[in-house]
């Protein structure tokens, strides 16, 4: 009886997790599958889910028309470029929080997190004109600098409450053995947080390669990433929706990738400190 | 050389003062003991000494040099921490390595003091295995090793038997006091364990509230202890206290205080009558706990063999020259001005 019960309860939410699984991974999926039709199937009114003329047309053409590859590695650099710049000042900032707090530390960490809040465009302006006076428009190193900025709240916010599960008595035990704070850091800290600083990097890396506000803006064609890529499909002249769809799947392809194969990094990073 | 002067040292902690000044001298070689409830400041101390706590007030000197600025890995002190504090992510071989790696010595003498110190410390099968595959004595092991390959001027100990169960906590103790007597350094040791500062120490500082009561050696503070806290804290069982009201040569008396050890037993007379509550059997020892009406609750050490039980019951009489005596203050009034005086307790007799 009770046994049935909990078999009921179990069939039920599954139906319900793969109903939910299935309606945000939808878009995804159809997206993919646009990418394989012709521009004519792609619009049409009664669409074939999987029965079409299966092409892969689109892709020969994206790749012959645009510089697919100079996209991919602007993305490259400035994700991973802004992400270990970040990492670089993040781990100090972090550090100092989590095992020199003062009182003014967690107020610190508050006002890094609003921060976050403030919409992009309010800063749109003066970012510009800097842009424009420094000579950062279109240009990697401009962009790696922004996303750095960015993301630097959420890695420092990371790092912390990684930081804060280490014993402090570790870290004290190599001051006592000698290290200065800089080898206190890369020979004790550094070691014993590497799964976090792993999941922070991922995660950094991913939210820089999705980001579309700043690298449309910033950029024109030198640095323009695959966001901007994708964005060069919705032209004057009509939307494309195969042809979005191809350049599009092919913009997250590496980072789906990626977030598969380290799902479950990923996941411990974001839900650590959560449950113990 | 290991000798530490504190010099009116204090420590505040958001305006609160947590260590009044005081002063200390330790001498080289010596084994001192801080030993107080958890709150008292020795841990607190202990630290300043190390240097991961800044002091707020006076010095601190190691070897006549003035090191309150100085920072912990120029102080030539070693520590051992209660969690053992090892490197999880090193073999026991590299956590061992470790302060003479940041000293930067010849890889080679490295490897020599390493293996030496292993086989002190009878760790050599589990130098290239992690800390989390070790037991908690082995672990404990390490942190020593990793301290001793040093050769500090002094080791600070911080609670370091705590988390280990009461056998092995006994071996840690001996094999802590061996290698004292073995490398003759000077240690600083901070237990709230009574019995471990006993057993250890040349010296025992107690602490409470942020002030040291007394400093001395085991016996000295079991024998004299210069208030009701250092003989109530010092000594296991605790020290009987028997509120009174008298004047002792011209001193008012307003507590005596008898360890169980020097109270006697008596089936037919005594001081005070009583009823056996609990009685504990150690097999060694029995510990009564009686109750003698109008006066306390009193513990008594007996013999193994001790006949009485739980509802009998029994006389009991202080050993006159064991009995401590205490003023309105704690503060203990010298058992030389009352040694000529009877024990005031006719008034409790029935």
């Amino acid at each position: 009886m009770r046994q049935s019960q909990l078999l009921r309860q179990k069939i039920v939410y599954s139906i319900l997790a793969w109903t939910v699984g299935i309606a945000i991974f939808f878009p995804i999926l159809w997206m993919v599958l646009t990418s394989f039709k012709t521009e004519l199937e792609a619009v049409a009114t009664n669409p074939s889910f999987l029965f079409f003329d299966w092409t892969s047309e689109n892709y020969h053409t994206i790749l012959a028309e645009s510089r697919y590859f100079s996209h991919f590695w602007n993305s490259v650099v400035i994700s991973l470029g802004s992400s270990l710049l970040g990492l670089l000042i993040a781990v100090p900032a972090a550090w100092a929080m989590a095992f020199v707090p003062n009182k003014r530390t967690k107020d610190v960490l508050m006002w890094m997190l609003s921060t976050k809040m403030l919409p992009p465009v309010g800063v749109l302006v003066p970012i510009y004109l800097i842009f424009r006076d420094f000579d950062l428009l279109d240009t990697k190193l401009g962009l790696v600098i922004v996303m750095t900025l960015i993301n630097l709240p959420i890695m420092i916010w990371m790092l912390y409450t990684y930081f804060r599960e280490i014993p402090s008595e570790v870290l004290e035990a190599a001051r006592m053995d000698g290290a200065t704070i800089g080898s206190e850091i890369v020979h004790v800290l550094l070691p014993i947080a590497l799964p976090g600083i792993a999941s922070t990097l991922l995660l950094n890396i991913i939210l820089a390669w999705n980001e579309a506000f700043w690298t449309l803006i910033l950029t024109a064609a030198k640095a323009a990433p695959l966001t901007a890529f994708i964005a060069s499909y919705s032209s004057p002249e009509g939307l494309f929706y195969a042809k979005l769809s191809a350049a599009s799947t092919l913009a997250i392809a590496p980072i789906l990738i990626i977030g598969w194969f380290s799902q479950k990094q990923l996941v411990r990073g974001l839900t650590f400190g959560a449950v113990k | 050389m290991g000798n530490i002067t504190l010099k009116q040292v204090t420590k505040n902690f958001d305006g609160h003062e947590v260590i009044k000044p005081l002063d200390l001298a330790i001498e080289n070689g010596e084994f001192v003991v801080f030993v107080g409830p958890s709150g008292c400041g020795k841990s607190t101390m202990l630290r300043m000494i190390a240097g991961l706590e800044d002091v707020s007030g006076g010095t601190i000197e190691i070897n006549g040099q003035d090191a309150t600025e100085t920072p912990p890995a120029k102080r030539g002190l070693a520590m051992v921490f209660q969690s053992y504090a090892l490197y999880p992510h090193m073999s026991v071989r590299s956590n061992i390595a470790f302060p003479l790696k940041r000293a930067k010595m010849d890889e080679a003498l490295i490897n020599e003091k390493v293996e030496k110190v292993a086989e002190t410390l009878n760790l050599t099968p589990y130098l290239e295995r992690r800390p989390g595959q070790l037991s908690g004595g082995q672990r404990q092991r390490v942190a020593i090793g990793r301290a001793i390959v040093r050769e500090p001027a002094a080791f600070l100990f911080d609670e370091p038997l705590s988390n280990l169960d009461a056998a092995l906590r006994v071996n840690m103790r001996l094999e802590i006091s061996q290698l004292h007597k073995d490398l003759q350094t000077t240690m600083i040791y901070v237990t709230h364990d009574q019995v471990e500062a006993m057993t250890m120490a040349d010296k025992i500082v107690v602490f409470n509230a942020g002030n040291i009561e007394q400093v001395g050696s085991p016996m000295t503070l079991y024998r004299h202890p210069v208030n009701k806290f250092v003989a109530g804290f010092i000594g296991s069982p605790k020290m009987n206290f028997i509120e009174v009201d008298e004047t002792i040569s011209g001193q008012p008396v307003n507590c005596l205080g008898v360890r169980p050890e020097h109270l006697e037993l008596s089936s037919r007379q005594g001081t005070w009558k009583g009823k056996v509550g609990v009685a504990e059997h150690l097999g060694s020892d029995t510990f009564l706990h009686v109750n003698v009406p109008g006066v306390a609750n009193l513990t008594v050490r007996a013999d193994g063999n001790c006949p009485f039980n739980y509802g009998d019951e029994v006389y009991v009489s202080p050993v006159e020259e064991h009995v401590h005596y205490f003023d309105a203050t704690g503060k203990a009034v010298r058992n030389e001005a009352v040694a000529s005086v009877s024990i005031p307790v006719s008034s409790f007799s029935q």
